[in-house]
């Protein structure tokens, strides 16, 4: 098995006849992934390599039974975006959009807390089952089917990170990206609790940066409720303090968020804590159970 | 983005917000003119600079004539402020605002700020105002009262009330406070905020609210939404390199280390500063070109990092992913020889990984430039380590 997606997956991609949208939504497709429709308002009818388009991401539903949405569509009108896909019954959707108004996001989420809906992102690569289905725009190549379980906040540290696992043969469960952003869909806790009820799921991989606090109630759920190994590494122990630091929620604000303290809470849970990004890899090998 | 007090004051006046009288001024003549048009016994004179404490340190001075005015404005414009949040280096202050003087009774403390733990808004109040909110928590973590706001309803006027009454206000000032909190809200959601505090808000002997002090900080993603915000941006409070990256669309912050670093996608940026301090280097900045990273941002890229003049060495980590390495290998080629002259003094390591990782290493070795190439990002950290 693997969490949230998997061969059986059926995509839609909102904003698919855009620039972006339109390349993912090839790469995606020529991965193995079901990209079943995509949906551009106005353009209902076309089709981009082959997908069909429509208006809606209701009709994108009645007719082509898409079960996940892959969002690209810009930041002005994303959570608009989000709320349609919501409102049209999807159960999981991946927003790729960097740039969203936290405020529209604040909105978001309690628009969709009453529909019963997983959004992972935004700002985030997506998710992939490897050797199965690759939902977002990380380099499908570098990655390998297997038992580690990958979550984090970053993208091309996390290609990084997965890129040392493929190179010592291990390969990976399913890698999740929740995003850079400080009000997001999906947090750490919800995705090690998928990957501690996966059977195929053996070790797991956290990689956290600065800012908020979500690292540490990971911690307190490791601590709690995660029997596997999991190896963690913090970004920004470089970062200066009031700083953001390319994304949105990587800042550290009035001594909270420090890399430091993410670590010490991390360790005190019994997690194998990395100082070196290169050396991740090396640090889940010596960990497999 | 954060924007002077000043500016949060103009932005207070158009949502009814009370604020006192008072005018910006750039020289000791303005500020002599200001005094003079305030015409009032008693004047405070506040250093504008995009920082907090700037009380303790010595950047707001009670003042009853123009000429104490102008003493204190030749003292402090043009000169560095250093407070706690400025760094040790301080910050130039270019204006300063003259404000009348008012009786205060009470200093209270209000905020409205993004909560990502609870992802919604947050109100906070205390009575012990005047002081940092850090220091309230300290000294007296039970005098702040927090409220959730339902982003779906707004703020309501009970929550401010419950709020007023816990907090011990006189029934006289209940109404107005409670109607204040209500248009401060429509201030922070109008204008795409992420914290709009008001330390402190006074109550004057005549059952006034007065907001005294006022800090904003933007959503840089809303800014698109409110252009009357971003006109507000000072480029000054900025380091130049920095408002250039901005212009370029990179994402840059100056440290103070001797390495430079070009990477790609932010969390990797941060995780290569890491590693560098690891192999016993410091980083000079933190620069993350994109996702993508294209040959013109890869040029505008070493342009800003070889304008600091501390940086003594490049470390180049991409993480070629779905963009083609060769291509990316294209763009630093094109971008060495454009810039020749300026990189010859300056070590240059460069690690790609990716699709067809092995021919742009290839390309690079083969070029005459002086181009050290890393396998890993670990050989990188350690190769430019020991060229700086």
């Amino acid at each position: 098995m693997s969490i949230l997606v998997n061969r059986n997956t059926r995509v839609v991609v909102q904003g698919i006849t855009g620039k972006e949208g339109s390349f993912h939504a090839s790469a995606c497709l020529a991965y193995g992934t079901q990209v079943v429709s995509g949906v551009t308002p106005g353009k209902g009818g076309s089709a981009v390599d082959g997908i069909p388009v429509f208006h809606t991401v209701e009709d994108a539903v009645r007719e082509t039974g898409a079960d996940t949405s892959l969002i690209f569509v810009p930041p002005p009108v994303a959570s608009d975006a989000i709320m349609e896909a919501a409102q049209a019954g999807i159960p999981l959707i991946i927003a790729i959009t960097e740039g969203i108004p936290i405020f529209e996001m604040i909105k978001v989420r309690r628009f969709i807390e009453e529909k019963n809906v997983r959004l992972i992102g935004p700002n985030c690569p997506g998710i992939i089952t490897p050797e199965e289905c690759k939902i977002g725009i990380m380099p499908g190549f570098i990655h390998k089917k297997g038992h580690v379980g990958v979550v984090s906040r970053s993208g091309t540290l996390t290609y990084e990170a997965v890129w040392q696992l493929t190179q010592l043969g291990l390969g990976q469960s399913s890698c999740v990206g929740i995003g850079g952003d400080p009000i997001n869909g999906t947090s750490f806790v919800d995705v090690l609790k998928l990957f501690e009820a996966d059977a195929e799921t053996h070790t797991i991989v956290m990689i956290g940066e600065i800012g908020g606090n979500a690292e540490e109630q990971a911690a307190a759920y490791i601590k709690a409720s995660v029997s596997k190994p999991v190896i963690a590494f913090i970004a920004g122990i470089t970062a200066p303090p009031g700083r953001r630091m390319g994304h949105a929620g990587a800042i550290i604000s009035e001594g909270q968020g420090t890399a430091r303290s993410k670590m010490e809470a991390l360790r005190s849970a019994g997690v194998t804590v990395v100082e070196n990004p290169a050396a991740i890899g090396e640090a889940v090998k010596k960990a497999l159970p | 983005m954060n924007i002077h007090e000043y500016q949060a004051k103009a932005l207070f006046a158009q949502y009814h917000i009370p604020v006192l009288r008072s005018q910006v001024a750039t020289s000791r003549q303005e500020a002599i003119a200001a005094a003079e048009a305030l015409s009032t016994p008693i004047m405070a004179v506040k250093a504008q600079i995009h920082a907090g404490g700037r009380g303790q340190a010595g950047g707001v001075k009670l003042c009853k004539t123009p000429k104490d005015v102008d003493d204190f404005a030749a003292r402090i414009l043009g000169m560095p402020l250093k407070t706690h949040q400025t760094g040790p280096q301080g910050q130039i202050v270019r204006k300063v605002l003259v404000e009348e003087g008012a009786d205060i009774a009470k200093e209270l403390y209000v905020s409205f700020v993004t909560d990502r733990e609870r992802q919604t808004v947050a109100l906070i109040a205390s009575a012990e105002g005047g002081m940092d909110i850090e220091e309230i928590a300290r000294q007296a973590p039970e005098a702040i009262s927090r409220v959730s706001i339902n982003p779906l309803f707004g703020y309501q006027a009970y929550q401010g009330r419950v709020l007023g009454f816990r907090m011990g206000l006189p029934i006289t000032v209940i109404g107005a406070w409670s109607a204040l909190l209500g248009n401060l809200y429509r201030c922070f959601v109008d204008k795409g905020m992420m914290q709009l505090e008001i330390n402190p808000l006074i109550v004057t002997p005549t059952d006034q609210l007065i907001a005294l002090d006022a800090k904003a900080v933007f959503d840089d993603n809303a800014l698109f939404k409110n252009k009357d915000i971003a006109a507000l941006r000072d480029t000054d409070e900025e380091d130049p390199l920095e408002t250039r990256a901005i212009a370029w669309g990179l994402n840059y912050v100056k440290l103070d280390g001797r390495i430079g670093c070009m990477v790609n996608g932010a969390g990797l940026a941060m995780a290569t500063m890491d590693v560098i301090q690891l192999a016993g280097g410091r980083p000079a900045n933190f620069l993350d070109v994109g996702g993508g990273a294209s040959a013109e941002t890869v040029k505008h890229a070493f342009q800003i990092l070889l304008d600091d003049s501390h940086v003594k060495g490049i470390f180049i980590n991409i993480f070629g992913g779905i963009v083609r390495c060769e291509r990316i290998a294209g763009g630093i080629l094109d971008a060495v020889s454009e810039l020749g002259n300026g990189l010859r003094s300056v070590p240059l390591v460069v690690r790609l990984e990716g699709t067809n990782a092995k021919e742009a290493k290839q390309m690079l070795a083969d070029s005459a430039l002086h181009i050290t190439v890393a396998d890993t990002l670990w050989d990188g950290a350690q190769k430019i380590t020991a060229a700086v």
